[in-house]
């Protein structure tokens, strides 16, 4: 991070943030009264039903997206930065997948375990998929950074490839099919909050983000700059893995949050990891809402997954980043 | 050498074909084998579309690792019929005659194709990794924009789709999709007219431009053809993502030579057995139900892996 950028960087980045933030509210407040049944502002204030349904199932829906989006985003930039390759975000390197086979396995070998326990299965696998993707990633040549979002790409079809092995044996699909297609209908008070645990590892991201800056510049310049690069490595894995975790087994799996949002706010907002974190935060959120709202109104009152949704439009923006990206770098 | 390898190959897939029609039969031998042999034929165009489709993709593109399923032709043409369905609905799609319909989805699904990744080839010409990836990402958008689609489909007309979200080989029904192996074995003969002259295009655009060749109008040919066979395999058994891309790579192994007149026959004959012994192994010897489209998966993602990690990119 350059010091004279500092000074440009900061006032616009609260503009953005600003701006972000009142776009939020704005989605936040339509998600309140979108929904298969009708409920108007004057119902809310006439009947206790009104009430009812908001409290039960459009609030905790609309703070799970706001949740997932925001963790994910956060997730997929702390990956960029570990990888040292912007192409690359929890479900296209192994991590989702890896957290729907220790799910899986979980569900086979004690059908009977209770959350916590199916949570860290979870995450022990996806840590597992995911430090493997970055030892194939160490081998690979840092001047071709294409090459590291198709490793992951490979290796995320192969662990998917598995997962369909096992669950359809033991007639399991339809669980894969949950945790890996990341939807909000189901969500309902009580069944969503343990997503307020992905606020620690944001925080956690934060107060760690310059030195995941450090670690992006390699491991030798970590090292010369003094960072203890494993630590901070296996740390960054950790909140990688525990997020996404968190977010399989409560809603699923939600493709090109994580890679899209990071990117287009590093467009705008610099590459200085502490001041474009919250931006990244909002605009995750954001977008997640926005995909659950098209999925809620475009085949009213039936409703599209929004991992479909973001799935269509999340593809369309990462091809045209890698085409309109030429020269540079990753 | 080369021949008495492609030899060795047939033999194998003889066999594996004489295993798959005779191995635990009861009953009426006649009914039995009937249906079986059905079956057979359609299996075994499904691996020769497959096979010959992923070698001409990989010839015109010049790199070893894209295969028309990675970049979603596959995907491409379930979207095609499902924007039908949701367009017209499903009983009226159904009620549509089947070869007008198929020959219609096959006709959309080569100027799609065409207009795609012609595009997508000759851009990213020199820059094979970008081209790559944009490719598999487009893949990926295809696939996601015909779940929405489907999602937008009535569900009591979902099932004039009928296509699964992975291939399925032992529910294949050749009967009503006679046209779709027609469509398939004309493609092959049309692919095997052109053998030579995809040798010349292997040699890469400027060199086969300057041995006379017209690279555009054979870069179109070659992906219209490819649209053909990827429509008769996809309406036999359904996607396919990782299957050419393991069967091309074992004949370039196994046969080591550049001659198409001997790498996509090979090609076919690998994937017949893959398929033809992969099926018989899988339904009768180990009773697992459709599982081999999942283990094929499996392996050609390793493939695929070992590729990048290898440099097998250019």
């Amino acid at each position: 991070m350059p010091p004279a950028s500092l000074p440009t960087a900061e006032p616009r980045a609260g503009r953005h943030a600003a701006l972000a933030l009142a776009g939020l509210a704005l989605l936040a407040g339509a998600s309140l009264f979108v929904g298969a049944a009708p409920l108007s502002a004057s119902a809310l204030l006439a009947d206790g039903e009104g009430a009812r349904m908001l409290m039960l199932s459009r609030l905790p829906r609309t703070l799970a997206c706001l949740l997932t989006g925001a963790a994910m985003a956060i997730a997929g930039l702390v990956m960029q930065m570990l990888a040292r390759n912007r192409f690359v975000e929890p479900s296209t390197v192994g991590s989702a997948q890896g957290a729907a086979l220790g799910l899986l396995a979980v569900t086979l070998v004690w059908p009977a375990a209770g959350l916590a326990a199916k949570m860290l299965a979870a995450s022990l696998a996806s840590l597992a998929g995911t430090a493997a993707f970055l030892a194939m990633v160490r081998r690979l040549p840092v001047t071709q950074p294409l090459l590291v979002p198709l490793a992951g790409l490979a290796w995320g079809a192969i662990l998917g490839a598995a997962a369909t092995f096992i669950a359809w044996e033991t007639d399991l699909m339809q669980f894969l099919e949950i945790w890996l297609n990341g939807e909000f209908s189901g969500v309902v008070q009580g069944r969503y909050e343990i997503l307020w645990l992905t606020g620690i590892f944001a925080a956690a991201a934060y107060l760690l983000a310059d030195r995941f800056t450090i670690a992006g510049l390699g491991r030798d310049a970590a090292v010369g700059l003094g960072l203890r690069y494993e630590r901070v490595l296996l740390l960054g894995l950790l909140i990688v893995a525990a997020v996404t975790a968190l977010t399989v087994v409560t809603v699923g799996m939600i493709p090109f949050v994580g890679l899209v949002v990071p990117n287009l706010v590093r467009m705008g907002a610099g590459d200085n990891i502490r001041a474009a974190l919250p931006l990244v935060a909002l605009a995750g959120a954001g977008a997640v809402l926005a995909a659950d709202l098209v999925g809620r109104l475009v085949i009213h009152p039936f409703e599209v997954p929004a991992a479909t949704v973001f799935g269509v439009i999340g593809a369309g923006v990462f091809v045209w980043l890698i085409v309109t990206r030429r020269g540079h770098g990753a | 050498m080369a021949h008495r390898g492609l030899a060795i190959l047939a033999a194998a897939l003889a066999l594996s074909c004489l295993v798959y029609l005779v191995i635990g039969v009861r009953g009426n031998w006649g009914f039995v084998l009937a249906l079986r042999a059905e079956r057979l034929a359609a299996l075994l165009l499904v691996a020769a579309s497959v096979a010959v489709a992923t070698q001409i993709f990989q010839t015109v593109s010049g790199n070893r690792i894209l295969t028309p399923a990675i970049v979603g032709f596959d995907a491409l043409y379930i979207l095609i019929q499902s924007v039908l369905v949701l367009a017209i609905g499903g009983l009226a799609a159904a009620q549509l005659p089947e070869i007008g319909r198929f020959l219609g989805e096959t006709a959309i699904l080569a100027l799609a194709a065409v207009a795609l990744f012609a595009a997508l080839l000759r851009g990213a010409a020199g820059d094979v990794q970008r081209m790559v990836l944009a490719g598999i990402v487009l893949g990926v958008m295809f696939r996601s924009l015909t779940a929405f689609v489907q999602r937008l489909i009535d569900p009591n007309e979902f099932a004039a789709v009928q296509i699964a979200s992975f291939a399925r080989f032992n529910r294949i029904e050749a009967g009503p999709l006679w046209i779709a192996m027609a469509v398939g074995a004309a493609a092959l003969a049309g692919a095997w007219a052109m053998r030579h002259r995809l040798d010349v295009m292997a040699l890469g655009r400027d060199h086969a431009i300057s041995l006379g060749l017209d690279h555009r109008r054979m870069l179109m040919t070659a992906l219209v053809l490819v649209a053909l066979l990827t429509a008769t395999a996809t309406a036999l058994v359904g996607p396919l993502a990782f299957f050419g891309l393991l069967v091309t790579s074992l004949a370039h192994l196994v046969l080591r030579d550049h001659r198409h007149a001997v790498l996509m026959p090979g090609a076919a004959l690998i994937a017949g057995i893959v398929l033809i012994a992969g099926q018989t192994v899988f339904e009768r010897a180990l009773g697992l139900a459709a599982t081999l489209g999942v283990v094929v998966e499996f392996l050609g993602g390793l493939v695929f892996l070992a590729l990048l990690l290898g440099r097998g990119w250019r």
